[in-house]
């Protein structure tokens, strides 16, 4: 039984790696590159990754995770060449931890929405209405970005809720609202936009939070021209392009 | 066997699996902020972690005790295609990332899950975000390591006490209850302990499945991973604290109940 499942498992593993080198021919020589990356920016990253690839042939290996997650596998020595934040106060960590080769900057920003069912069928319309009794709400967790600065949105609007779960990263929100666990949750505009299970609810500017997303190349990086290339094309037009088509504002 | 010389190869690759596990406890130990051991370990949040940590894996292992018994039992009384079905249904939670067992979970019993709408309809009760949900994660993950045990326990029996009772006149149940039970007791608590100790380090089905909350599902694992971000001195500390009431209970146990796996 063991055994059998031990075969299974090798034979699986060396179909993956089969496929996985079986793609690699190109006229240029292929580079690689690994990005950490906040969980929000996964829609639009993957398309900057699919797009360097045609036009690079560059291979680039995204993990994403909560940033506080990100940072402390940093600060803990993890090897990238690229780190993308969703909040300055992370990039300070990682940068005060002397483990970036050069200043970060800022390449895209955020706002805050609230997340509903399709059809919005609570008819949540404000952030006072996430106090309603009976309904189920998710943040995420305060030491989360998006936790922190749903917490200062709520501040604004004097709102107090008692959330059902705090969410260990954005995407968790999203989920549990996506398959209806949760009735709201409090998540950025960009994962509504690229989400397309859920509807959002504008929160009005006085009560919102501007999330400013700062990027950085690694001094671990194995590829720094590569790092450079690829916070280049993030700032560019095009890139700019594909980040406000996921919901991000630019800069 | 037990009083041959062991080959020195083998003393050293022992020597090194010992270190293996070794080392990261003596990291955890090394590291640990003792100055604020005290203060850290008898806080709040560490408390009703801690507390809520020791009742779902006790209330998971009760259940895994009342269903996994009958479930082994079943098991070793069937043979070929349906032992290898029911063995492989009954095993899956020990292969299957916990995350995957959690949105399983989500799909059979959150609120728009296959028995979760009949639920939350009938009469409108949710169990992902409450206390319950937490204790079924742990279940989960962790009835296998029971099942399996007991069913080991039971394939080693000798079959002529049951047919014994069986023969002095004792019926179905009073030979189980009777014979059978007192028989597995050794099986039986070496599952229990292992599927207790599987229930308090459940992370992953858990913060899926019931999400995150101080007191109602914020487990010690769970306490631990956030605590790491914000606070990691008290991350370690708590580490230590579930380290601890592990190896009181998996050593007040000894092995006399561990020995029978």
């Amino acid at each position: 039984m063991t055994r059998r499942l031990v075969v299974l498992l090798a034979v699986g593993l060396m179909a993956a790696c089969g496929g996985s080198s079986a793609g690699a021919t190109s006229s240029t020589p292929q580079t690689s590159l690994t990005v950490f990356a906040a969980a929000s920016l996964q829609p639009a990253f993957d398309k900057i990754g699919a797009r360097l690839m045609t036009t690079g042939n560059v291979k680039t290996t995204f993990i994403y995770a909560g940033t506080q997650v990100l940072t402390s596998h940093l600060t803990q020595g993890a090897q990238a060449d690229v780190f993308a934040s969703a909040d300055t106060a992370h990039m300070t960590t990682v940068e005060t931890a002397g483990l970036l080769s050069g200043p970060s900057q800022i390449f895209v920003r955020n706002r805050l929405e609230i997340t509903v069912a399709k059809g919005n069928p609570k008819g949540i319309h404000t952030l006072a209405d996430l106090a309603r009794t009976g309904l189920v709400v998710v943040l995420a967790d305060p030491s989360v970005p998006a936790g922190k600065y749903a917490q200062q949105a709520l501040t604004k609007a004097h709102v107090t809720v008692k959330p059902a779960s705090f969410e260990l990263q954005v995407t968790g929100v999203l989920s549990k609202v996506a398959l209806g666990e949760a009735d709201a949750g409090i998540v950025y505009v960009s994962d509504v936009v690229t989400s397309g299970r859920v509807d959002g609810v504008t929160i009005p500017e006085d009560q919102n939070v501007l999330a400013d997303y700062p990027i950085a190349t690694l001094k671990s990086a194995s590829n720094a021209a590569g790092a450079k290339a690829f916070i280049d094309f993030v700032l560019s037009p095009d890139g700019q392009a594909i980040l406000k088509a996921a919901g991000f504002q630019g800069v | 066997m037990s009083q041959g010389r062991v080959p020195a190869a083998l003393v050293a690759l022992a020597g090194i699996g010992l270190l293996f596990f070794f080392l990261p406890l003596a990291g955890l130990i090394v590291r640990a902020p003792w100055d604020q051991a005290v203060a850290s370990i008898s806080s709040a949040e560490t408390v009703t972690a801690l507390e809520l940590s020791l009742f779902c894996s006790a209330a998971a292992t009760a259940i895994a005790l009342v269903l996994g018994i009958p479930l082994a039992l079943v098991l070793s009384r069937t043979s070929g295609m349906v032992r290898a079905v029911l063995r492989a249904l009954t095993t899956l939670p020990m292969v299957l990332p916990p995350v995957v067992g959690g949105v399983a979970l989500l799909l059979a019993f959150g609120r728009t899950g296959l028995v979760g709408s009949l639920l939350y309809r009938a009469f409108g009760v949710q169990i992902p975000f409450t206390t319950a949900a937490a204790v079924m994660a742990e279940t989960f993950v962790a009835m296998p390591f029971l099942v399996i045990a007991v069913e080991a326990g039971l394939r080693s029996l000798d079959p002529r006490y049951e047919e014994a009772a069986r023969a002095l006149g004792a019926r179905g149940w009073m030979v189980f209850a009777r014979v059978t039970l007192p028989l597995l007791r050794p099986a039986i608590l070496s599952g229990a302990v292992l599927c207790w100790a599987r229930a308090l380090g459940e992370f992953g089905a858990t913060i899926t499945f019931a999400g995150n909350f101080p007191g109602r599902t914020q487990t010690v694992p769970i306490a631990v991973y956030v605590a790491l971000e914000t606070h990691p001195d008290s991350a370690i500390l708590l580490s230590l604290v579930l380290l601890a009431v592990s190896v009181a209970i998996l050593a007040g146990l000894r092995d006399r109940w561990l020995g029978a796996i």
